[in-house]
């Protein structure tokens, strides 16, 4: 074995420990629980910086993305989905269900006929691309009411039709996203029906919150208590599988 | 200096010991530096989740980038505007510590964590924001109220007159420093640098980083106007940091100039050594 001891093999030697131990680092558990504060802060700091009904900006038609990026899954695997999909999503249904007093199952049709909210907004990918387009659709909060959310229920958990790796992809928002004005459950992407890359044939606009909440492919809503016994217990797929925050508003 | 001709006899002469930072300084100079490294490297490792920045209200792979790093299939390239450089082995396409071909922006060894992970760099750069923002504050406040930041870093007027800053840089760019009491007083191109990092690139990193934030676009619109747009911020805030990058290449290699055993004790234990007159 030799040993370099040249200054550029110090200053090499130093920067390699430098980063073998930020790599230890990321991985010791009391670390990442220091790290975790910072999500706690942001959730809190955002909170008492904004006002519930702080609305996310809106843009004018000419200002949206000539193409709207999908990502994610983009054409869902399940066969549950793809006889939907083959019916013109007729026998789809929205079940809303869990802490609520009276559980509902919409159709499309149903959903078309509560009034709608248009807003062109802007889609924030976690990785760091924006695009911007129009969604139609209701407002999730009217429909909260019709079920009778009940006093116990705190998050709302967004199943989906579409699995990554053999998961099924959910999310979950608190009842301040929720009731939000511009959280709605769109069904049309730029005045058309919801493409099949976007979610179809329902998906979810949180708008103050990254993309991966913008939960597509809806199947149901349900009102729950906690998130820590559902599914991997942190809130959402990407939380789950990868560690994201559950609060996407940074 | 032969018009120096005002001479305090008590003032401390090149070898003598004085007291130069005081405790808030170094400590939130430390505080800082960890900060600014951690930001920087989990900052690059973000940036390899989509490397490519755009200008305007949004960005995506089918709009045009101002900026691209990315790779074909033997060659690594920079992109700027319409101007490509090939950076092969540095940016696009470089070999990691096992010798595996690597398509990511930004090598292994200039990013946390050094492999691919958008999850943890942002769970550093999240945390790292908020000890950088404090010690910032802090150190900020500390030198208002101390009168660090009116005393040793406001320029005089005589400093900013062009003669003298030409001076400087002449004198800097022999590399002759200062001795003696004024080497324990910044020179005006260290004030104009570090007031240029403090009040310029840091209040620009922080808000364009604030801008890219959804929730804080609802509860303060005004960010997505002075800046253009989250994408122009996520430009800038690019750009902010790669000043501060460079202020920190500059400041080592000042640091290694002047005497680095002496500079950093300095800044550990507030204790520097006066270099020697030179007669």
């Amino acid at each position: 074995m030799t040993i370099d001891l040249t200054r550029r093999g110090l200053v090499l030697g130093a920067g390699g420990l430098l980063l073998a131990g930020c790599d230890r680092l990321n991985e010791a558990p009391a670390f990442r629980e220091l790290l975790k504060t910072g999500e706690r802060l942001n959730f809190t700091a955002h909170r008492a910086v904004s006002d519930r009904q702080a609305l996310a900006r809106e843009f004018s038609p000419a200002e949206r993305s000539p193409v709207f990026r999908s990502n994610g899954t983009r054409l869902p695997m399940t066969p549950q989905w793809q006889r939907w999909e083959e019916a013109g999503f007729a026998d789809w249904r929205l079940r809303v269900f869990g802490l609520v007093d009276r559980p509902l199952a919409l159709s499309l049709a149903d959903l078309r006929r509560l009034p709608q909210r248009e807003q062109i907004t802007r889609h924030d990918c976690v990785e760091g691309w924006s695009a911007i387009g129009k969604w139609t659709g209701a407002r999730l909060a009217p429909i909260l009411r019709a079920a009778g959310l009940r006093g116990d229920a705190r998050y709302l958990v967004f199943h989906c039709a579409d699995a990554i790796g053999g998961r099924s992809y959910y999310e979950s928002i608190d009842l301040i996203d929720a009731f939000h004005p511009q959280t709605i459950l769109p069904h049309a992407l730029n005045d058309a029906p919801l493409p099949v890359a976007n979610g179809a044939p329902l998906r979810l606009r949180v708008e103050r919150q990254l993309g991966y909440k913008q939960a597509k492919y809806l199947t149901g809503v349900e009102a729950v208590a906690r998130l820590d016994g559902i599914r991997g217990g942190k809130g959402g797929f990407w939380e789950d599988q990868a560690g994201y925050e559950w609060y996407a508003g940074i | 200096m032969a018009s120096a001709s005002i001479v305090d006899p008590d003032a401390p002469r090149g070898g003598a010991f004085v007291r130069r930072h005081r405790l808030t300084t170094r400590i939130t100079h430390w505080l800082n530096a960890v900060a600014i490294f951690c930001l920087l490297m989990s900052g690059l490792m973000i940036f390899n989740a989509h490397p490519m920045l755009y200008w305007g209200q949004y960005g995506a792979n089918f709009d045009r980038p101002v900026l691209k790093i990315g790779s074909e299939a033997n060659r690594g390239y920079l992109r700027v505007g319409d101007v490509e450089v090939t950076t092969t082995g540095v940016l696009g396409l470089w070999r990691d510590g096992d010798g595996q071909q690597r398509r990511y922006a930004f090598p292994g060894w200039a990013t946390i964590p050094s492999r691919y992970s958008l999850a943890d760099a942002r769970l550093w750069h999240l945390f790292f924001a908020w000890v950088l923002g404090a010690g910032a504050a802090l150190y900020v406040g500390a030198g208002l109220v101390n009168g660090h930041l009116r005393r040793d870093l406001l320029p005089t007027r005589a400093e900013l007159k062009p003669r003298h800053i030409l001076h400087d840089i002449a004198q800097h760019a022999r590399l002759r420093f200062p001795t003696g009491a004024a080497a324990a007083r910044y020179n005006i191109l260290q004030k104009l640098a570090y007031l240029g990092v403090m009040f310029g690139a840091l209040p620009l990193v922080i808000l364009t980083g604030l801008t890219m934030s959804p929730a804080l676009n609802a509860a303060w619109p005004w960010l997505l106007d002075l800046f253009g747009g989250r994408q122009s911020a996520r430009t800038l805030h690019f750009v902010a940091a790669l000043l501060i990058a460079l202020f920190i290449v500059v400041h080592l290699l000042m640091v290694l100039l002047a005497g680095p055993w002496n500079e950093i004790r300095s800044m550990i234990t507030g204790r520097f050594r006066l270099p020697r007159e030179k007669l």
